[in-house]
Parts: structure tokens; sequence; C-alpha cells
């Protein structure tokens, strides 16, 4: 499979992103990609747009099942969420799980106006009625594969495509 | 061997005591115990990882302190909460103990936390249960105390994250004290080059140098350029017979007060597990001063113990 170029993908959500922010627009990435992608789209803007990063993890429903894992991040939203228009931001979208839990997670921290979803890759797989607005690129993928983000020394994003041997992870 | 703290794989099944913890879950407490602090510090004080799951705190012995500590942690993890005081005059055989637990177990509880004054009663009752129920020991006897040697560890950690160039001192009442020894064991893991005990021969268990401490007896040899006082709590309520002249007579020789605490490193910090006696191990105008990080202590306490139940829950299934 030809993948596309991850900085291509960014930069056009970039432009779709910054085509959308207010005065009382905030940014959130979900830890690690969308937390990577937020600070790229934040160093391209030109104001300064309040945002924050979310794991998510204390929110999952398959928390019982999978535990959690090592290397949960806190939570850290510094700016106030009431009324905000906010911009979530994920690498990789499957199936609405993680965003369930992100928004979720929002929400105890105030009432937002309204909550976008924008990522990187679609990958198809949804599970419940949550659908990215904004999205880089759509490629649906068979269940025992899997995108997988990662960020270079120098900052460059790099996608990779993984074979998984458990259908169900 | 066979540690019963832990799952076939390793994961942490019972918190029971820090002694027999590989350094890997150790660590995965207190790296989980981050993502908890802040949660205190939201609009909403919660998150819904234990929710539906029933905590049942059973104190045989009285200690508010500890079980407001267990009591909120449960409740900002959206766990259900029951405090049980069991009178333990009533109660002086083991089997009396297994009946109020199966009683418990009966009602669906999926994790306890146990004070008990005697040594081993939370690792009878981790026997004793089922599977899919863990057990946390808020302290027994003498012997320990894990959840605090966690949140103190955690704390020396926020405040001084270069563990591995530390000194470290115990002060005052090692003997009666359950959590030095769980302190100990967790520094001597994480890697602290150098803790020393300072106490009166009458307050040091009998070879104490066995935990790989360096003994002292006098305040002011034992403080110089220590990183971390870390002051004991006087046990009078446990302790039988004299050991001590009196606690003005301790307060002179092993109090912590602002002089001798000059001779530690400058960016010194100060520790106590609480209830403090002031005036007998420490001196209000240190217990109250910058260098003391007691509340912290507190406050980091919670995320310790939210991290571990955390833990429990999530590897139960």
């Amino acid at each position: 499979m030809q993948l596309p170029n991850p900085e291509t993908l960014l930069s056009d959500i970039t432009t779709k992103i910054t085509a959308l922010i207010k005065p009382d627009t905030a940014i959130v990435g979900i830890h690690s990609g969308g937390v990577w992608l937020m600070e790229r789209i934040l160093a391209s803007l030109e104001q300064a747009v309040p945002h924050g990063t979310l794991d998510a993890a204390l929110y999952r429903d398959d928390f019982a099942q999978r535990g959690l894992k090592n290397q949960s991040q806190a939570a850290n939203i510094a700016f106030d969420v009431q009324g905000k228009h906010i911009i979530l931001i994920d690498d990789i979208f499957y199936t609405g799980r993680t965003t369930r839990a992100a928004i979720n997670e929002l929400f105890d921290f105030g009432r937002p106006a309204s909550i976008t979803l924008a990522v990187l890759i679609n990958r198809g797989g949804a599970e419940l009625p949550i659908q990215p607005q904004i999205v880089g690129a759509t490629i649906p993928l068979t269940s025992n594969q899997r995108f997988q983000l990662s960020q270079t020394t120098q900052g460059k994003l790099n996608l990779a495509l993984e074979i998984t041997e458990d259908a169900d992870v | 061997m066979y540690n019963p703290q832990l799952t076939s794989d390793g994961k942490l099944k019972h918190l029971l005591s820090i002694e027999g913890l590989p350094k890997k879950v150790l660590v995965q407490i207190l790296d989980t115990a981050e993502s908890f602090v802040s949660v205190a510090q939201r609009d909403v004080k919660k998150v819904p990882l234990l929710r539906g799951k029933t905590v049942c705190n059973i104190f045989f012995e009285n200690s508010t302190r500890t079980r407001t500590t267990f009591e909120i942690a449960a409740k900002r993890l959206s766990a259900d909460v029951i405090n049980l005081n069991v009178n333990t005059s009533s109660q002086s055989k083991g089997e009396a103990i297994l009946d109020t637990v199966n009683n418990l177990i009966a009602m669906h509880t999926d994790m306890f936390v146990v004070r008990h004054n005697q040594s081993g009663a939370a690792h009878l009752i981790a026997k004793h249960v089922p599977d899919n129920i863990s057990v946390v020991n808020a302290g027994d006897g003498r012997h320990s105390h894990p959840t605090q040697g966690l949140l103190d560890v955690f704390t020396i950690r926020k405040y001084k994250p270069e563990m591995h160039n530390l000194r470290v001192a115990l002060v005052g009442d090692v003997l009666h004290s359950r959590v030095a020894r769980s302190e100990i064991h967790a520094l001597t893991t994480l890697g602290v080059p150098e803790i020393r005990v300072i106490a009166p021969k009458t307050l040091l268990p009998n070879e104490v140098e066995k935990l790989g401490v360096h003994v002292f007896h006098d305040m002011k040899a034992g403080l110089k350029d220590v990183d971390v006082v870390m002051m004991l709590r006087l046990q009078s309520e446990r302790m039988s017979g004299a050991m001590l002249p009196s606690t003005q007579e301790f307060f002179k020789t092993y109090g912590l007060t602002p002089e001798k605490l000059a001779l530690a490193k400058p960016d010194a910090i100060v520790m106590h597990p609480g209830p403090m006696n002031r005036g007998v191990e420490i001196d209000s105008r240190v217990a109250d001063s910058g260098q003391a990080v007691i509340l912290p202590q507190v406050t980091y306490g919670i995320a310790i113990r939210m991290a571990v139940m955390a833990i429990l829950a999530g590897g139960a299934a």
C-alpha cells in the first residue's frame, strides 16, 4: 500500500482548522500523536490559541480488560472549557472509543459550546455514532492492520503500517 | 518464589507490603500517581475508573486520617465506599476476622482496605479472598504501611527527582514505626545510595544495620548534609514501659529544631507522616517553615492511593 506523507496530511488539516478559529476557539490534543499534531498546528498559527492535552486513559471503557497503560499522562487543561468551541485533535480515528473517552473527560472540566474532531487519518471501523469532521485522509484498514504515527527527533512525522497478530487490538 | 502480592505474570494483585514489590511495579505505582495528582485540581474531582465497584474499608484499629484518605481516593475514582470500624476487643482470633470478611464478600465487595493492629492481618485476608477481590494493607501492627511508604517516596521524587544522588535521614522512633521499614525498602529499591537512621538505641530495632542503613545516635552528626529529613512520629501510645526518660528530654536530643535543621543541606525538605507531636519530635518553627512538605505529603497520599486502587482494579479482570 502506498502510504500518504503525514506532513502533507498535516498541512491539509492545519488549513481546515485555521479556517475554523474564532476568538472562543480552543485546541486540545489527545496523547501522544494528537499532541504532536497540535503543537505543529499551534506553531503555524498567527495568533495564540488556548490549548491543552488529554490522555483519556482514565475514561476508557476497556479499562477493566486492559488496565492502565504505564505511560498514561495527566490531562493538562489550563483554560476554562466553559463555552469554548473545542477542536479535538487525534492522529488516527478508528473505533471512536478514544474520542468518547476524551469527550467525557472534557466535560469534567466544564461545558464546551461545541466539540469538533480533527484527525490525520480515518482508518474506518467506527463502533459508535462518532465521526471526525476534519480528516486528512480516509484509508480503510482491516482489523489486523494499524497505522503507527511517530515523530523523529527533528520533529518530522513518520507514518508506518503495522500488522498486528491479535485481530482484536 | 510465591509472592501473594503479584499475579503469575508479575502484575500487582494485592498491596500488602513494599517488601517484595519489584522495582517495575513500584515505578508503575509512582508514575500512575502522577496522572492522578491533577484530578484534584479540576472542577469535577472524579474519574470514572472504579465506577460500579465497591470498596470496603475495614478498620480493626481506629485511624481516622488513613481511613479518610482511602475513602477520598476511592470516591475520586467513582467507587462506592463502605466504612466498617470493627471493634477488636470482641475478636481475638483470626477466624472472627474471616467471618467479617465473608459477610462482605457475600455483599459483592470488590476491594478491601484493611487496617489492623496485628501484623499479617492483611495477608490473612488476601489469602482468603477469591481471585477477583484485591486487598490493600492500610497498616498492620508494627509490620508495614505500604501506601504511607509509597507516598513518602513519591513526595521525595517530586521534590528531589535525582534519587540516585540523595542522602535521606529517618529520625526518631524507628522501632515502633511501620513506615520506616516500608520506606527503607522503597528507597533502596529506587536506588537512593545513602539512608541514615537517627535514634536512641532504645528506639531502634535489633540489627537495623542489616537493612543497609547507616546508624547515628547523634542528631548533629546524622543530619549533616542530608537532602531529606524524615521525622517519625513518637508512638507514645504504642510504647509499653519506659523506653524514654521524658518527651521533653527526647525533644532536646532528637527533636527537629531550626538549629539542627541548619546542618542539613540548605534546600533539604522536612517530612512527617502525621499526626505531628509538636514540641516532641518537631519544633513548630520547622513544621510550619518553607522547608516542610508535610501537607503536600497528605495531598500526594490521595494520588498514591488512587493509583494503587486503579492498578488493582485494572489488573483484576
